[in-house]
């Protein structure tokens, strides 16, 4: 998979390539307007980050002239403007998710993995891991062969851990993936423990070959 | 009171005073024209009346009135050399009135040429003053009333056609909304004081318009520019605190970094948040059903609701509807919400109570009485919450001053109560 960052701030780009060079990824680089013109012009990407504010050019044109060439790369904006409209555009443009600054690297993670499996439609949006299924469309974990009943947000958690598989993460991260937004600091998550407590008798109960562990004031880990 | 009132009030009072003086006048001056003409026909009568005397002395003896209007009578020569004429009001009886009228009567002395000296008296009927003065009294009243009548009718009339460009004014600038994508279009007109005042709110809108501009690109730039190295440190700490697995003192910390930067974090967007309501940058409004919002709302807390052990209690007397921007309408919810369960105990409860124009969240909480004046401004926190921003019911605030709605804190039963009400209902 290859990926494409187009981002000036250079700690943000650092950030990003390096978290996600460990997903295996192939990440490039562009820190201006221009040289994403180029880059795009000449290679293809499974997915391009792209910040709308460039020094030398609005990100949404990058995207407008990306789509008037048929380029399939998909693209997921990432902006410091939190405003529904810009949200809309983007989205209208073909930008296939929104992310606001500032984010979780689990989030955005999670976040490109949805854009990537949602293009690679064979798979038909299951992923495997160990002995389980996880069926992204039907929204349904599956054991085994064997359905288990999830409710809305424990699937919601589960997913969440599955593709940040093997890595710390964070409670706030896990918080707003799930909750949103407007949870923000309430009682500081304790009540995510009670979640995961269930989630995690589920799993036990079907017999999942998988481990969440958690790790006290800091987060959760799903073991593979 | 309208300005078509205010001019017919200054008018028919003004009115009043002048009508009333102008009267005066008047009757003074007829009543002297009046005098002046009659007393020129009796000093008329009393040529002719001496002259035919003179040549008919029969005329000598007549010295009573009786069917004529003068009368003779012979006075002694010293009397009559000491008198002088002398006109005066008197009254007499008339047969046809059958009443004592007020006559003018001029008393004159003559001599014949025997040497014989003569008093005569010439009477004329008069204009009754009396009469005069209510005739014109009346006259004055119907006068002053049509004058009044007609003013009004001109100026109903008349004040409609020229104040309209400045009532399509006033609709327009009720329309306008900074921040909308509308232009300002005042109404044409030929009248220059509309003209000028259509141009001076033209060229205030336009640097209101400038400044809100400004403004909001200080806000954009204020959150860009805040935000991004925001965003790096919290990443570079998530990135650090992998690399730390296992050393637990060592995550711990570093968590606990990540939660004053999102801390941190929250407190910017809150504030942008303010700022962006105060400067009414939520201006697209729809139909919002505050009843399904809240039931919403309320389940995305589920979870926090349940960990506390907290009963949330229903009772929905009405449908509660409004026009309102759904944005904020969730925002306001979610911040009320939020603050019943943040400041409840474990095991307490909150009832949402919604009528037709309100809803009120109450909750159990501490004993006593928060303090209703300051909760509700910026960075003020009760002290059990060190975390909290102190901006959320700042926030609500804002957003019920942007729709002139009403929020409140009552302190009742031992509940906590919160309420937002919307006073008109659209």
């Amino acid at each position: 998979m290859k990926l494409l960052i187009i981002e000036d701030e250079q700690g943000l780009r650092d950030n990003v390539t390096q978290f996600l060079q460990k997903e295996q990824y192939i990440v490039e680089a562009a820190i201006d307007f221009q040289s994403a013109m180029e880059k795009i012009a000449l290679y293809d990407y499974d997915c391009i980050l792209l910040d709308v504010g460039l020094p030398d050019g609005n990100g949404l044109n990058l995207l407008r002239s990306l789509k008037s060439r048929q380029k399939r790369d998909n693209v997921i904006i990432i902006s410091a403007k939190d405003s529904l409209d810009d949200k809309l555009e983007g989205l209208d443009l073909g930008a296939d998710d929104y992310l606001t600054k500032p984010f979780h690297l689990a989030e955005l993670n999670a976040r490109i993995k949805a854009v990537l499996r949602r293009k690679a439609l064979d798979g038909g949006n299951v992923v495997k891991l160990n002995n389980m299924e996880l069926d992204f469309n039907g929204r349904a974990l599956h054991v085994d062969g064997e359905t288990v009943h999830l409710n809305r947000k424990e699937f919601d958690i589960l997913a969440f851990f599955v593709v940040n598989k093997n890595r710390l993460i964070y409670k706030s991260a896990l918080a707003e993936h799930v909750w949103g937004d407007h949870m923000d600091n309430a009682d500081n998550f304790d009540f995510i423990y009670s979640q995961i407590k269930n989630l995690r008798k589920k799993l036990k109960d079907h017999g999942a070959n998988l481990e969440i562990q958690a790790i006290y004031g800091v987060g959760y880990k799903l073991t593979v | 009171m309208k300005l078509l009132n205010h001019t017919l009030l200054y008018l028919s009072t003004s009115l009043v005073f002048i009508l009333s003086i102008w009267a005066v006048v008047f009757y003074f001056s007829m009543m002297e024209e009046v005098y002046d003409s009659i007393d020129d026909g009796l000093e008329n009568y009393k040529m002719l009346i001496i002259k035919k005397a003179s040549r008919d002395s029969v005329l000598l003896t007549k010295s009573r009135f009786d069917e004529s209007n003068y009368a003779i009578r012979p006075v002694d020569r010293h009397f009559a050399l000491q008198a002088t004429e002398e006109f005066k009001d008197t009254s007499m009886y008339m047969e046809y009135e059958e009443d004592y009228e007020v006559m003018r009567m001029l008393t004159t002395y003559f001599s014949t040429s025997k040497a014989q000296y003569y008093e005569l008296k010439i009477i004329t009927s008069m204009v009754e003053g009396e009469d005069l003065v209510a005739d014109l009294l009346h006259a004055l009243l119907w006068l002053y009333v049509s004058v009044i009548a007609s003013a009004f009718i001109i100026n109903n009339w008349v004040l409609r056609k020229i104040w309209r460009p400045f009532h399509q004014l006033q609709h327009e600038l009720r329309s306008f909304r900074l921040g909308e994508d509308k232009t300002f279009n005042p109404p044409q007109t030929k009248v220059t004081e509309f003209q000028d005042m259509n141009h001076t709110v033209a060229e205030l809108l336009k640097a209101n318009i400038a400044v809100f501009q400004q403004q909001k690109q200080f806000i954009e730039n204020a959150s860009h520019e805040l935000q991004t190295p925001l965003a790096i440190a919290i990443n570079k700490l998530e990135l650090l605190l992998e690399q730390s697995q296992g050393k637990e003192g060592q995550a711990q910390l570093l968590a606990n970094a990540i939660q004053y930067l999102e801390r941190m974090t929250r407190l910017n967007k809150s504030l942008l948040l303010l700022s962006k309501i105060e400067n009414r940058q939520f201006s697209k409004e729809e139909r919002v059903d505050f009843n399904e919002r809240l039931r919403r709302q309320a389940d995305d807390f589920e979870e926090l609701l349940h960990y506390r052990n907290i009963q949330l209690g229903w009772m929905e007397h009405a449908k509660f509807q409004g026009i309102f921007n759904g944005d904020l309408a969730d925002i306001l919810i979610s911040n009320l919400l939020k603050n019943a369960i943040v400041h409840n105990y474990h095991g307490g409860r909150i009832t949402v109570t919604i009528r037709k124009d309100e809803f009120e969240i109450a909750n159990t909480g501490r004993q006593e009485a928060l303090d209703s004046e300051k909760m509700f401004t910026r960075f003020y926190r009760s002290g059990d919450q060190p975390s909290s921003t102190g901006l959320g019911l700042a926030v609500v605030k804002a957003i019920a001053q942007l729709y002139q709605a009403e929020v409140g804190y009552r302190h009742t039963e031992g509940l906590h109560r919160l309420y937002f009400r919307l006073p008109y209902l659209i």
